[in-house]
């Protein structure tokens, strides 16, 4: 059976002939993957009037919350692409985390949001549904005509490309067909077969860890906050334990089973309820939703980008989920490959920005490799002098500030600032550090609107208590100017610290390009150039 | 001087790793070996007794 090997949450996008499947067609983009890396970039595409054909071999969304942790960049990412607010009404806010060792609590933690951002630092909402939300846009982008499409039950069995093209095989239930694409992105997970029929590596660390997953639905007393123990005190002794609450009621408990583990036995359903019977209050009634058993690695390809093929999510990295770093850098990698590939195709920007894809989020994927990792470590210590110190620095946070930011049970994940890379242009202002060039833009509240808002997906050059001068370029150009009065003081303390006024040039992802206290025509011509790397 | 208990190292994750690195590849003598020289070396650039006095107890005496 052409794919379809796991059952569905949602059937999103049900298998249907369409003519294409008797000639060869040409597309400009073709997206292998309709996960929410895929879907988003497609939609981003589409959005922006660049056609997007989004291959899945599936027909929907395989069950199993998986990804829970949405962080703020991402509804952000979500809100410029119009799924934002679903996502907001349907998941759970959490800002305090409590870590606990054995029975004591260390310390806790509050992700402390700042006032004035629409969105918050995190949502709880399982994978399922921010699947479903993305794709319900899609739905919506179709219906008002937009270039988007999406086929279910394609599976790409080959693929080919030269100087002009990239011709991929097609499987579907009524058998193979061919396409040709200008590029394809490959957003086909951890396990890419794109990445496999290129012959291409994927190298970096093994965890041999087992961690076992359980969602259960119950009505329980336990505030909506994330609770982790190290060394919790069960009769099997798990390393770690995590309590989580997502929508509908479900909490997701994890438990940290080690090394060598009999799988199978592990996966039983008495042997699971055994653990959740006595890490549960007495009596709890609960339902068992979904189980599993995983390892993880951390681990990247060495170029995103091959001539027509790029590679965004899972299938470009993998992290460990110790801090949330996995889905929510794909959905960066979208943001910052849609605009690019988009100039690309417009003949607005050479293939040299798509290099800039690359460059920017392995840097991110480093960063997130790395932190993923610090966390894994702290979590399963390597060696007995790491597990010494780990446990000191556990002991010495009850009582001693200095230890707690040493705790390590994950870094969430915050967007990566591209700093020291290509397409930024030296900072001219003197302005607080956090919207330095390449850093992504922080939102704040305005009188009746967000910063965010009116930052859509094309470059914008955002003129604060100062005159935006007139720029003549083939690129379109937003210009949002803000007078004194206007700035409120969010906006100040981000964007402006002590300077009097600005002007920033942000890009199509919301990144800071340039920033200067004024700025002539021709600087800020020379700063769109180098953002896109047309120097 | 008092012992300073508030976070007080720049970017404490990657001074972590550098503590941890450290300890590569040696041996459990080894390291409990290279920790007392640490102590000895971190001591003597801290100096002050009531200082030191003070961290002396904060290590031993945890809840």
């Amino acid at each position: 059976m052409v794919g379809a090997t796991y059952a569905l949450a949602h059937k999103l996008y049900p298998y249907a002939p369409v003519p294409d499947q008797s000639r060869t067609a040409h597309h400009p983009v073709i997206i292998i993957g309709g996960g929410p890396i895929g879907v988003a970039t497609g939609l981003d595409l589409a959005q922006k009037g660049t056609p997007a054909l989004i291959l899945d071999d599936h027909d929907g969304v395989g069950q199993g919350s998986r990804a829970i942790c949405f962080a703020k960049r991402t509804l952000e990412i979500a809100d410029r692409l119009g799924a934002g607010q679903a996502m907001r009404d349907k998941g759970v806010v959490w800002n305090v985390g409590r870590v606990f060792h054995g029975d004591a609590q260390v310390f806790d933690f509050n992700l402390l949001p700042e006032d004035g951002h629409r969105n918050p630092a995190f949502i709880n909402l399982q994978q399922p549904y921010f699947e479903k939300f993305l794709v319900d846009q899609l739905r919506a982008a179709e219906a008002e005509g937009k270039p988007i499409e999406i086929r279910g039950r394609n599976v790409v069995t080959a693929l080919t490309q030269d100087a002009e093209k990239v011709t991929l095989t097609i499987d579907t239930p009524d058998g193979p067909y061919t396409a040709t694409a200008d590029y394809v992105i490959a957003c086909d997970g951890a396990r890419s077969p794109t990445r496999d029929m290129l012959g291409l590596s994927f190298d970096g660390r093994v965890f041999e860890d087992n961690f076992l997953i359980a969602d259960v639905k119950m009505t329980a007393p336990f505030p909506t906050e994330r609770w982790f123990w190290f060394e919790p005190p069960l009769s099997a002794k798990p390393q770690s334990a995590l309590l989580h609450k997502q929508p509908d009621d479900v909490w997701r408990i994890d438990f940290q089973l080690g090394w060598d583990i009999d799988r199978n036995a592990e996966l039983s359903e008495t042997k699971i309820r055994n653990r959740i019977d006595e890490f549960l209050p007495e009596d709890t009634q609960y339902e068992l939703v979904w189980t599993s058993i995983y390892t993880f690695q951390c681990r990247r390809m060495e170029q995103f980008r091959h001539q027509r093929v790029l590679f965004a999510g899972d299938s470009a990295h993998q992290v460990s989920p110790f801090g949330a770093r996995g889905a929510n850098s794909g959905m960066q990698d979208a943001d910052n490959l849609a605009w690019k590939l988009d100039l690309v195709l417009k003949g607005q920007a050479t293939e040299a920005l798509l290099d800039t894809y690359h460059e920017e989020r392995a840097h991110a994927a480093d960063e997130n490799i790395l932190n993923s990792t610090r966390a894994t470590d702290f979590l399963t210590p390597k060696s007995e002098i790491s597990k010494i110190f780990r446990n000191a620095v556990l002991t010495l946070a009850k009582g001693h500030p200095f230890a707690r930011p040493l705790v390590n049970s994950g870094r969430l994940s915050t967007p990566s600032t591209y700093d020291a890379l290509g397409l930024n242009t030296r900072d001219e202002l003197a302005g607080p550090s956090k919207t330095r060039p390449g850093s992504p833009c922080p939102d704040a509240q305005l009188a009746d609107s967000y910063l965010l808002d009116n930052l859509p997906g094309q470059f914008t050059l955002l003129a604060l208590n100062t005159e935006a001068p007139r720029v003549t370029h083939d690129l379109p150009l937003n210009i949002v100017t803000l007078s004194a009065g206007q700035i409120t003081t969010p906006l100040r303390e981000r964007y402006l610290g002590d300077a009097p006024h600005a002007l920033y040039l942000i890009r199509p992802d919301q990144h800071v390009a340039a920033r200067w206290p004024v700025a002539t025509p021709a600087q800020v011509t020379a700063a769109l150039n180098q953002a896109i790397a047309k120097t | 001087m008092t012992l300073t208990t508030t976070p007080n190292i720049p970017d404490p994750d990657s001074f972590y790793d550098e503590l941890l690195a450290t300890h590569q590849g040696l041996t459990k003598d080894q390291s409990d070996a290279l920790n007392a020289r640490l102590i000895l070396i971190l001591s003597n650039h801290i100096g002050d007794r009531d200082t030191l006095a003070a961290a002396l107890n904060a290590a031993r005496n945890v809840t």
